[in-house]
């Protein structure tokens, strides 16, 4: 498997990539890991003439935790998140989602501004950014917007994200209390069948505020405002979690594939949001 | 045909200038122009791992990798981890332990363990199933594998300890 011939740019900095994209439009296309693009680009399901290696732009890559606010250069890898001390203080869900994410191999290249601008309903980060209430930064030649993770996604592969702008990062406020994300999955490096990240934080015996988020069940990532609104003042009993996990499934359009038919993935659904709610409850 | 370029590659440490297209696969530029035929290319999918390579110190599977990419990079393939005259704790491990048995897999098993080792020198038996997790076997049922990397451990291990 060959892919189409393209021309090569490395640019040395976000100006000489924006500029590349600038002058060939939707001709080019940026290459952060490779390991969605390459494969579509073998395939030929995917054709770039223009292909915009962002390695060595070292303003892209990083991991700060500042004034309670988390930010990741969209160029920072898996493999590093998981390694970052730091991050897995401030935001252990971030490593607990990324260790499921693909294979050792993959993790080494696979970056998290790939992971969530690609679009792709698999993507373990879009739903987990979701959960988070992330912020996306997008830069074009026309400047900087911030748009939340939770207005990203329009439908599968197409987000927000216009031809001539590049994802630099995302951000998020580091988040308290407990947490979990829960991944079903047929083998390792496989996408999931369902995935689920939650965060919530109790007091005085309480859930004062849950966010959940999923992954691989609509053709784009789902946030429930209801599943977390189910949670918020109860004590997190049983018929909490119950209504939570109603609400949830009630939000995702799952359909057939070679992972299950649409009734199997939303059973598997309830199970694993179900699971993730009560390990999120059990730490927080 | 799309147009050539320089490319420059540190591989086992030594220093290669060769002409290639950008979307040439990295591992066909290790295998067909330097014929360094120790990374196999197995399912050419990024599943199978028989392609690990190092690159950068990362465990890479080099036919998801285009030969543009690797421009400047430093590599390492199982050709420069020992030799059949002088295997490396790790080779004369997976020998000791049957840790292969068509050996297809082998190059890409025991380049990952490689950095698998340099990352956790000491992993549990899970750490190392989970390590190895993207390359696949389909002779040994993993068993003699994981035996392999836990005991080349302990030799690595056993060696420092001894040198303290």
């Amino acid at each position: 498997m060959i892919a189409a011939a393209f021309e090569y740019h490395r640019p040395a900095d976000l100006k000489g990539a924006l500029g590349v994209l600038a002058e060939y439009g939707d001709d080019a296309r940026v290459l952060a890991g490779g390991h969605s693009l390459i494969p579509m680009m073998k395939l030929r399901m995917a054709s770039v003439d223009h292909l915009v290696d962002l390695q060595d732009i070292a303003e892209l890559k990083g991991i700060r935790v500042a004034n309670g606010r988390v930010t990741i250069g969209a160029m920072t890898t898996q493999h590093e998140m998981i390694a970052s001390t730091d991050l897995s203080k401030a935001a252990p869900i971030m490593a607990e989602a990324a260790v499921q994410i693909a294979d050792p191999q993959v993790r080494y290249m696979g970056t998290v501004g790939g992971n969530v601008a690609n679009g792709d309903p698999g993507n373990d980060m879009p739903g987990l950014m979701q959960c988070l209430d992330a912020s996306f930064t997008l830069v074009g030649s026309d400047g900087t917007r911030e748009v939340a993770a939770r207005d990203f996604y329009q439908s599968a592969y197409v987000t927000s994200r216009e031809d001539g702008e590049i994802l630099t990062q995302i951000s998020f406020a580091a988040p308290t209390g407990g947490y979990a994300y829960e991944k079903q999955k047929r083998k390792i490096g496989d996408y999931a069948t369902a995935a689920c990240a939650v965060q919530l934080t109790k007091a005085g015996g309480k859930v004062t505020s849950a966010a959940v988020a999923m992954t691989n069940l609509a053709d784009t990532p789902i946030f429930s405002a209801a599943a977390g609104a189910a949670l918020v003042g109860t004590t997190g009993d049983a018929a909490a979690v119950k209504a939570a996990v109603t609400a949830a499934v009630a939000a995702i359009n799952p359909t057939g594939d070679n992972r299950g038919p649409a009734e199997f993935k939303r059973h598997i659904a309830g199970i694993i949001i179900g699971r993730a709610i009560t390990r999120a409850l059990s730490r927080a | 045909m799309g147009k050539k370029m320089q490319i420059a590659l540190t591989v086992n440490g030594e220093a290669h200038e060769l002409l290639a297209e950008p979307r040439e696969l990295l591992i066909y530029v290790l295998r067909e122009r330097l014929n360094l035929t120790g990374p196999h290319a197995g399912c050419e999918t990024s599943h199978c791992g028989a392609c690990t390579i190092e690159m950068n110190g990362k465990s890479v599977k080099s036919c998801t990798v285009f030969a543009a990419q690797a421009n400047g990079a430093t590599i390492t393939t199982i050709e420069g981890l020992g030799s059949p005259d002088n295997l490396s704790v790790l080779q004369q491990s997976f020998r000791e332990h049957h840790g292969l048995q068509c050996g297809y897999c082998t190059p890409g098993m025991i380049t990952r363990a490689h950095r698998l080792l340099q990352e956790n020198p000491d992993p549990t038996e899970e750490e190392v199933r989970f390590g190895i997790s993207g390359n696949l076997c389909r002779c040994t049922g993993y068993q003699n594998i994981v035996k392999s990397i836990l005991a080349a451990a302990a030799t690595i291990n056993g060696a420092k300890e001894a040198a303290e």
